[in-house]
Formats: C-alpha cells, structure tokens, sequence
C-alpha cells in the first residue's frame, strides 16, 4: 500500500513539473533573430465553425510568406487555437498564447464577445491585439486602448453609408428597417439613424426585429409592408436574409432594399433566395467578390486564386472568408515589413497605426487602408453595389465613413 | 482505503495544491483555478445526479445565473465580490429549488428534456435582459488584488480564495451526504417507493438537492466570473451543461473527490487533443472520453477505488 501511495505521490509531483515551465525573460517576446511568434483564435468547432476558414487561409497566406524567405529574414510562426467562439476559452487560450507560448502579439482574433473578454487583459499586459475580425464599433479607441485595433469597416460605418445614398438619392423616403435583436443589429441601425440624424424620426417609419433562434421573419416582413416603406434596411444574418428577400418577393413589396453586407454573398443569400427575387437589391462592399467575372482577369484575383490553389487547395474559391483572411495576412506583412528590425510591442502598435494609403490586392480599386495616432479603424471606404440578377455591379463613389 | 491512507493521500493532496502556485507560471495558476471551479460546478451536479439520479442538462444555466448575479453586483453596485458570490448561490438555491418543485413530476429523461431547454433558454434570456446583463457585448469586470498586502499575484490570489470556498463546500457536502440527509438522497435513487415507505419525503429531498446543487454550480458560476473578468451570453451555451454532465460522469457518479477528477479532465483534455491534431480536435476528444468509460466504468474516482480495493486485499493476503 505504502508503494502505491508513494508512486501516486510521484506521478502527481512528474505532472507538476511537465506544467512548469521556465520564465525567460526578454526584451522582445516572440522575436529571435530567425522568428516571430504570432498568436491567434478562431473558432474552428462550435456553433460559429463557418469562420475557421479564415485562420486556415491566414495559416497558408504565412506559410507562403515564409516559403518566399519570411519577413526581414524572419519566419512567422503562426500559433492559432481553437476557442469554439466561447469567451472564457478565448481568456484561457490568449493568456496561453501571451505567458505560455510568449507571443509577440495576437492577431485577427475573431468574434466580439471573444475579443471583448481579452480586450482589458490585452492592454493591461500591453500586448498588441492586432486588426481583430469583428465589425463593432469598439475596437478603434486608442486613447483608452491603445493595443487594440480594428480592421474591417464597422457596422454603424456601413451604416452611415447606407444613409448618406438614401439621403441623397431618395426623396421621400420612408425606412422600414428589420434587424437582428443584438448588438450587431443595434449597431447597424444606429450607423444609419446617426447619419439621417434629425431627419430620422421622420424617415424611419418602421421597426421590426427578429431573434437569431426565431423559425421565420415573414410576418415582420408583412408588417413592413403594410407600414408603407419605400426603403427596406434589411439587416439580417444569411438564413434570415433569404427569407426576408422570398417573403417580401411573394407579397409583392418592391421597396429599394439595402441588405447588409453581412448576407451579400451571392452563392449563399441570393441565389437561394431567387435570382429574380434578389434583382436590385444594393449592398455595401470592401472586397472584390470572387464570384464576379469582371475580376476574372484581375492581377489581384489571378494571385489569389493561384495561393489558393498552391496553398490550400481544400479552400473554397467562391467564399468571401477566405479573401478576408488573405487580406488582413497582407495587410499584416506589410506591418511588420515596416516595423524593419524593430519588432518590440510598442513599435508593432505604432507601425500598425502608421499605414498610409495601402492598397491590397482583393480590396476594391480605389479602397486603401489608413491609420493614425487617433484612428485605429484601418479599413473606412467602401462601395455600394447593386444585383443585376447575376452578380453585384458596383456603382457610384467610394464613400468614407471618417468623412461625415 | 483505511482511513490512515486516505488521511495521508488528503494531507498530500492537499499540500501539492498549496504548493502548486509557487510552483507553476500565473497562467498555470489560473487554469488550476478554473480546475478548482469546475469542481464546484461538478460537485454540485453530481450530488443530483450521482447521488440522486436526477439527470441535468442544464446546469450551465445555474452556471450563468451564478456569473451574472456576481457580475451585475460588481458592476452596478461595486459590492466586495465575496458578498456577491454568498448572493450568488442563494439565489440559485431559491431558484434551483423552485425549478426543482415542477421537476418532480419529471422521471430521468423527461427530466433530462426540461433542464435541457432550460440550458438552451439560457443565452437568449442574457440577451434579452440587455440592460442588466449588456446583451451579447456581455460585462467586463476587473481582476481583484490580493488583500492586506499579500505578496501573491492575482492569479495566486484567486486561486487560494477559490480553493478555500472549494474546500468548505466539500466538507459541507461531505458532511451532508455521509448523514441522514444523504442516505435520504441515496435512497430515493435506488429506489425512490422503498424510500417513501420508510418515510423519506421524497418531493421535499428532491427539491431540496436540486436546490442546493444549483446552490453548488451558481457559487462556481460566480468564481468563475471573477477569475476569467468577463461575462458573457455565449460563454453558457448548452455545450457548457454537457461539458458538466460528461465532467461528472467522468470523475465518478456519487463520489465527492471525482468531482476533482472529473474537472482536471473537462479543463485539460480538450487542450490536449488540440494540441494532438489541430484537424479534428472533437474527435480525439472523442476518443478520450470512449477511452476513459471503456477503461474506467466507474469513473476514475471509482478506477482508483478499486485499485485500491485490489491492492488491499493483496496485503491482506501477503499477510496470511
């Protein structure tokens, strides 16, 4: 008995040691002369998966990077756990990524509740959370978070886009708006009524929401409707969205419909929702839409396709996640192509806050990314476009949401 | 086990887990700590499920009742967070008893059925709540430093404070099932007429287990929103009740230190199978837990029981 007790004893104290680890100490975590360790989350199991197609193709964007001889001589090695979209696993994983691992910085962590549970830690422990995959409006606040940083147009921004076209180009409009009954529902219907500003108890003339968990929005759609809306703000997430677009195909109300880019995928929304049924209806956009064929003999998409092919050939080639995440890797490596040999956590934040009209290829022509001291929202532009029963031609100007 | 082993094993047991932050990095500390509130949680499903054959699939939402309770009165009215975690299991005792009054007409897995929409209820009613609970945006809290100057780190702190609340429910909960109350409970399992016939108030026990079961999980849902600083709806999905019920059963249905087990198991497996492949984690997963029940019928607090059974009864025979 005592035998076995004491071998008990020992195989709890051999665990202990395999868990202790050496604290090294220096003055740039994460960089050797020959690496970068950079740290990532992403959902590649749970309810939000969909999404883990976007670390794989930053994985083989880096992968290429490095094939081609790194950044400065340096290879990223590029550490991405699974956080199954849950916030205190998303704690537990980056807290491992920052102490155990001792990355330089994380990057592209995605979500909004996920980045909201670290966003405190990250800047007490003055580690970078760099061009985080969310669309909420928090993240470009450098005077009280000075290591968090966005990256894609928000939603409130897309918002205001929305509202600057209907302004200008509908006269009297009357809103009827259906949104999902969260923040990012919240958020999109504030960027639109900000910009209406005074006029928008006037022009919204209806509110409808829906819960994620809801069977159908088909009676909302009625009611909207029946309010007698012009303008139909249709704010949905992708299965919510094909409904939204059927119903209101089927009851015959043809409003001018704004769809947010959240469902603008073509294979996805519109084209279960019916080609015909999704005629007209304009969206905002950032990035080239790969199923287009005017990018067909595009430089930038022909690049792409190739790295797909060559470097994650099980990706598909028609989703937008997958030119999302190849985007925000290059918009990485030009950041730490700045950054020269001075990869230090500080610099990293103040290269990544110094991008001057960078253009990357799958971005729209004319879209750049800019940052500064005071705005931590590096991607601002974006273009409307509207369904021709085919694909989304876009049309008009470039609008900026940091311009009012 | 003769009761001077089992003394030796817990005084062992627990000078490594005193010894263990002194030992390990901060983030080594805070998983231990997660380990030490998944206990709790774990604790108090299995005295309803284990002890009382009551089966959950929702524990999770006493869980997120626990966090939030904390998480509110932190946020909103700056209340010590000890104060808040006392708030915190009462209110689940009330509310568990309560759920635990309609639940009596619910046998194994109807009851199984009702708890689990209760698990999947759970987010959406965070949601809803937005002005309490800030929607799915959740609530951010701070970490609190270590109390009169201590010279331990936060992560060190929180876990000797989540040690010392684990060790008095265990003691509680010893003390509870080992007596008349806890024969009480074992015997509405096993067979719950037998029980009634020798006057047990079955629907009395029945509620109050539940009650106090919930009590268990909602003061672990508060710890837990202390130690990771945020809450949020997406963190109580119905994944997390089943992440519970697997963690108990793992650990060893009606025994009180596979509670220990069962949480070291729920912490640190799904780490390793990601770090085994990063492909197909779940699966692995998987095979973990197949692995674990093939081997270990009884959880592994009962495979460690019946090595010990085994190697006693060697002694015995050595020594005839």
């Amino acid at each position: 008995m005592t035998t076995m007790l004491s071998r008990l004893v020992l195989s709890a104290l051999v665990a202990l040691v395999a868990f202790v680890v050496p604290a090294t100490a220096a003055d740039t975590p994460g960089v050797t002369a020959t690496e970068i360790k950079i740290g990532h989350t992403n959902p590649y199991s749970g309810p939000a998966s969909a999404y883990g197609t976007i670390g794989k193709v930053i994985t083989a964007y880096f992968k290429k990077i490095n094939d081609e001889g790194g950044i400065n001589g340096r290879k990223i090695n590029f550490i991405s756990v699974d956080d199954s979209y849950s916030p205190p696993k998303t704690v537990e994983m980056v807290r491992r990524l920052v102490e155990q691992d001792q990355v330089a910085f994380v990057f592209n962590t995605l979500g909004t509740p996920t980045n909201s549970a670290i966003h405190k830690y990250m800047n007490q422990q003055k580690v970078p959370q760099l061009f985080v995959a969310t669309g909420a409006t928090k993240w470009g606040d450098p005077q009280h978070f000075p290591w968090t940083m966005g990256w894609q147009p928000t939603y409130q921004a897309e918002g205001h886009i929305y509202a600057q076209y209907v302004l200008k180009n509908v006269p009297n409009a009357k809103i009827g708006i259906l949104y999902q009954n969260d923040d990012y529902g919240k958020d999109y219907v504030k960027g639109l009524k900000d910009a209406l500003g005074d006029a928008a108890k006037k022009i919204v003339v209806m509110e409808q929401t829906y819960e994620v968990t809801d069977p159908t929005v088909d009676s909302q759609i009625v009611n909207l409707k029946n309010s007698g809306a012009n303008v139909f703000y249709n704010v949905t997430i992708p299965k919510f969205a094909v409904q939204a677009i059927k119903k209101a195909h089927d009851v015959g109300w043809k409003p001018l419909h704004l769809l947010n880019s959240v469902s603008s995928s073509v294979g996805v929304v519109l084209k279960p929702a019916g080609l015909d049924a999704s005629k007209d209806i304009i969206t905002a956009r950032y990035l080239k839409d790969v199923t287009d064929p005017q990018w067909k003999n595009d430089a930038g998409y022909k690049d792409w396709l190739a790295f797909m092919q060559k470097y994650y050939p099980d990706g598909s080639t028609v989703d937008d996640f997958n030119v999302y995440g190849y985007t925000v890797a290059q918009g990485l490596v030009q950041v730490l192509k700045q950054c020269g040999n001075d990869l230090s956590r500080a610099n990293v934040m103040k290269q990544a806050a110094t991008l001057k009209d960078l253009s990357l290829p799958m971005l729209l022509p004319g879209i750049t990314v800019n940052t500064s001291a005071t705005d931590f929202y590096p991607i601002e532009q974006e273009q409307l476009a509207k369904f021709d029963g085919e694909r989304w031609v876009n049309f008009g100007e470039l609008y900026d949401a940091s311009k009012k | 086990m003769s009761p001077r082993v089992r003394y030796v094993v817990l005084v062992a047991v627990l000078a490594i887990a005193l010894a263990l932050p002194f030992l390990v990095s901060n983030f080594r500390v805070f998983q231990f700590t997660q380990v030490a509130v998944y206990a709790i949680a774990l604790l108090g499903l299995n005295m309803l499920t284990g002890y009382n054959g009551q089966i959950s699939l929702g524990h999770g939402a006493f869980y997120a009742l626990g966090a939030y309770t904390t998480a509110i009165m932190i946020d909103r009215w700056d209340v010590p967070y000890p104060l808040t975690i006392v708030t915190a299991g009462v209110l689940c005792l009330i509310a568990g008893f309560l759920f635990g009054i309609p639940a009596l007409r619910l046998e194994g897995l109807y009851l199984a059925l009702a708890t689990f929409a209760l698990a999947l209820a759970i987010p959406q009613i965070l949601k809803y709540f937005e002005h309490w609970t800030g929607g799915s945006q959740g609530i951010v809290l701070s970490k609190p430093n270590p109390p009169w100057g201590l010279p331990l780190s936060p992560d060190q702190w929180l876990y000797f404070f989540t040690l010392a609340v684990l060790l008095v429910l265990f003691v509680l909960a010893r003390n509870l099932l080992a007596g008349r109350t806890g024969r009480a409970i074992v015997a509405i399992r096993d067979n719950p007429i037998a029980a009634q016939a020798m006057g047990v108030n079955t629907a009395l026990y029945k509620s109050l287990t539940f009650g106090v079961s919930a009590a268990y999980t909602g003061v672990a849902g508060a710890l837990s929103a202390i130690v990771i600083a945020f809450v949020a709806p997406d963190a109580f999905n119905v994944f997390l009740s089943i992440t519970f019920l697997t963690g108990v059963v793992i650990g060893g249905l009606a025994s009180i230190s596979g509670a220990i087990f069962g949480a070291l198991f729920i912490q640190f497996v799904p780490n390793w199978a990601q770090e085994i492949s990063k492909a197909a984690p779940w699966a692995i997963y998987g095979i973990f837990l197949i692995g674990f029940m093939y081997a270990m019928p009884f959880g592994i607090a009962g495979a460690i029981r019946r090595v010990a059974a085994r190697a006693a009864l060697r002694g015995t025979a050595a020594r005839a």
